[in-house]
């Protein structure tokens, strides 16, 4: 009797050290819900899978409480080692050179396995510097898509195999559809300042800013208001809006949106590819869904061009030891893998961040049996991306966005022209970004 | 006003020494900083921060969208106290009169008070909501069509609502509380020389209530400039196109999501000006006039 106490308290002491052994990693991230669950579930299996490192993955909220709570932390000296930032973050995150440890140095100084080529492009450009060097790590990405109800395409007397492929097709289909009675208006779309504003411009292959986009520099400015082709679209916005062929759903991601879309109201909704999971649950029964590319101006030389991606990345920050760091490399290894990414990727709707993971679901099949879920992926490798369609960087970006959907609430109420909307998203916007470079500098 | 003389020199200091760290840490510590902030300016990390002088402070009055956020806040808070005042005198009034059933009422009327102020935004947001609300839908049959995502008026009176609302519950008790100290000896005297009801109410019963209405006037201007971020958090935040978004909120926006602190840091002083303006004539007037 003793004797098996003892030999258990031994045990314990010994389970216990080694679990003192352990490294811990921290892991602050924005995935609640399904998504949150199933990172979960990717982290205890990597936990399990090796006994030196515990991750711990704590959800913050949303994006920007996620990326405010880890740098209130930083302040503090209280960070974690890894977090998740939005794609609008990233300027503030690279300017912050002290406070970040660079992916590709960290892979570097750790002496794990890492290449850069493995990425997808279209992915990676957006989170690489200057110099092409990889800053943080793809997690989540995603695209613009168009989804469109079949039934109702039918219905009007379209064909429900083809999506409109131009905005004039758009707006054609949407009067057909509104005629005979398929459904009450056109189109509506989430995120009017990454799909219709952004994307409209990458796609287009113009420029949203000087200096690359502000890849050059912190001295980048804004030039939407010199985009004749994305001034013409939010004036045709502000004119459809006005006929009943588009609905507005909101600022930000558009929070009216997609309810306009499920319950048929609408017959074609823009938003990203992420949301496919979400379309297909609240259809289901109703209608069927079908899936095409962005529409495009057909007299835009150059349209169309590719799209550029949303979501977040994982970045690593500083002022930790390096046997955490050691261990932060191994698990970016371990999230990276084709194995990991293509059943997140798979899961989520996200796009596959690696050219092993998209190889992976095609040969699984993966993408012949989930009609719609390649389409992303399609758009963002359609072209080799230009200056004009890498992805954007700016600081105060997270600002920029809310005047953007300011502005296009004022051109909507009338109280505004596209011209004026624009040019005042510029000047705006600028003031902005002049303050974050005088901050940065 | 009574004097307590305490023996003892340090103990009256050590009872206050706990109030005062609560005072110095949550406040005058955060204060100071705000204060400092607001003449900085620096990068979201704190990595690197430059003095700026009132730059930060002359931008804020240079820019048209601060300004706007000023207006919107001086409609915003004038609405919310005459709606939150008015409405809550006219159901005093009504209860004051109903002899028996006046409790039963007045805890009815007192309930909203108790509602959190996210659970009334989302509330009166659901309700309000262009796609799936109720009030939208019956505004459309009188062929109005509601909506707060696009209309800065709609957004106006829907925030308005919901601020009002709880707080008409807050004002309703004192003004029972005032209309039943107003002895009926007086209505009836003024009833028996010949003065209507009407008459009645604007010579006897509102001059006798000033004290309790100008006592809410200033505490509606504070709820109403201050606590009602949570309502504007959970229905329109502050759009569309800024038509919505007070001082409070845009202090909340530029410098917890935009992390542009030196400027949210000054914006934050101008409100602890306005705070002290108003803590000043209440403490000037108010306690003056009121009678305990």
């Amino acid at each position: 009797m003793i004797r098996t106490t003892l030999v258990s308290a031994m045990a314990l002491a010994a389970s216990m050290s080694m679990a003192q052994a352990k490294t811990t990693i921290t892991w602050w991230h924005a995935m609640g819900g399904e998504l949150g669950q199933k990172l979960d579930q990717i982290v205890a299996d990597y936990n399990k899978s090796q006994d030196q490192y515990e991750v711990v993955a704590t959800y913050k909220g949303s994006y920007p409480e996620t990326m405010t709570a880890a740098i209130a932390a930083f302040r503090a000296k209280k960070q974690p080692d890894i977090v998740q930032v939005f794609e609008v973050g990233t300027g503030t995150m690279m300017a912050a050179k002290g406070a970040i440890y660079p992916v590709y140095k960290l892979m570097k100084d750790t002496g794990t396995e890492f290449d850069p080529k493995s990425y997808l492009q279209a992915v990676v450009g957006y989170y690489t510097d200057t110099d092409g060097n990889m800053l943080s790590m793809p997690f989540n990405s995603s695209t613009p898509i168009l989804y469109y109800n079949k039934d109702a395409f039918k219905k009007a007397g379209l064909d429900p195999d083809q999506p409109p492929k131009t905005w004039a097709e758009v707006v054609d289909d949407s009067k057909k559809i509104m005629s005979s009675g398929a459904a009450k208006c056109g189109f509506t779309t989430g995120w009017v300042s990454w799909v219709q504003t952004e994307n409209f411009s990458a796609w287009h292959n113009q420029p949203i800013g000087t200096m690359e986009n502000g890849f050059g520099g912190l001295d980048a400015r804004l030039v939407f208001g010199k985009d004749e082709a994305l001034v013409k679209h939010w004036a045709n916005l502000a004119k459809w809006q006005k006929d009943g062929i588009f609905k507005y759903g909101g600022p930000v991601g558009g929070n009216d949106a997609p309810p306009m879309f499920y319950s048929g109201d609408c017959a074609m909704y823009m938003n990203s590819s992420a949301s496919r999971a979400g379309v297909l649950i609240n259809t289901k029964g109703k209608f069927e869904v079908g899936y095409g590319m962005l529409p495009y101006y057909k007299d835009v030389k150059g349209a169309p061009q590719n799209t550029i991606i949303g979501g977040a990345t994982l970045w690593v920050l500083g002022g930790h030891d390096k046997a955490e760091y050691k261990g932060v490399a191994d698990f970016l290894h371990y999230l990276s893998s084709a194995k990991v990414q293509a059943d997140w990727s798979q899961f989520s709707g996200y796009l596959p961040i690696t050219q092993a993971a998209y190889d992976l679901g095609k040969s699984q099949g993966f993408y012949e049996k989930n009609p719609g879920s390649d389409v992303g992926i399609k758009e963002i490798t359609l072209n080799t991306p230009t200056a004009n369609s890498k992805g954007l960087r700016f600081g105060n970006y997270v600002q920029v966005r809310d005047i953007i959907d300011d502005e296009f609430q004022k051109l909507l109420s009338g109280s505004e022209t596209a011209q004026q909307a624009l040019d005042n998203v510029d000047s705006r916007g600028n003031d902005l970004i002049a303050k974050f470079e005088q901050a940065n500098k | 006003m009574k004097r307590t003389h305490f023996r003892n020199k340090i103990l009256p200091y050590l009872l206050i020494a706990p109030q005062l760290a609560i005072t110095i840490v949550f406040f005058l510590w955060p204060a100071g900083e705000a204060v400092l902030q607001s003449f900085q300016q620096e990068d979201a990390f704190g990595l690197k921060t430059s003095w700026v002088g009132l730059a930060n402070y002359s931008d804020l009055f240079s820019d048209p969208v601060y300004i706007q956020s000023l207006e919107v806040t001086v409609v915003f808070t004038i609405a919310v106290t005459a709606a939150a005042l008015i409405v809550a005198l006219l159901l005093a009034l009504a209860v004051d009169r109903a002899v028996k059933s006046g409790p039963a009422y007045t805890t009815l009327l007192v309930w909203p008070y108790a509602v959190a102020p996210a659970v009334v935004g989302v509330l009166w947001w659901f309700l309000f909501n262009p796609t799936i609300g109720i009030l939208p839908y019956l505004l459309s049959l009188v062929g109005y069509h509601w909506n707060h995502a696009l209309n800065g008026t709609d957004a106006m009176i829907l925030v308005v609502i919901a601020s009002a609302w709880p707080q008409v519950s807050y004002n309703f008790l004192f003004f029972v509380a005032g209309l039943q100290s107003i002895p009926a000896s007086m209505r009836e005297a003024a009833a028996i020389d010949g003065a209507g009801p009407v008459k009645r109410f604007f010579t006897i019963t509102l001059p006798l209530l000033s004290p309790t209405t100008f006592f809410l006037t200033v505490v509606n201007f504070v709820y109403a400039m201050f606590a009602t971020f949570p309502v504007i958090h959970a229905t329109t935040k502050g759009g569309p196109a800024g038509s919505t978004d007070i001082l409070v909120f845009k202090v909340y926006n530029d410098g917890f999501i935009g992390l542009n602190l030196g400027s949210s840091a000054a914006q934050s002083v101008v409100l602890l000006v306005i705070v002290i303006a108003l803590t000043v004539i209440q403490f000037r007037f108010v306690e003056r006039r009121v009678q305990y």
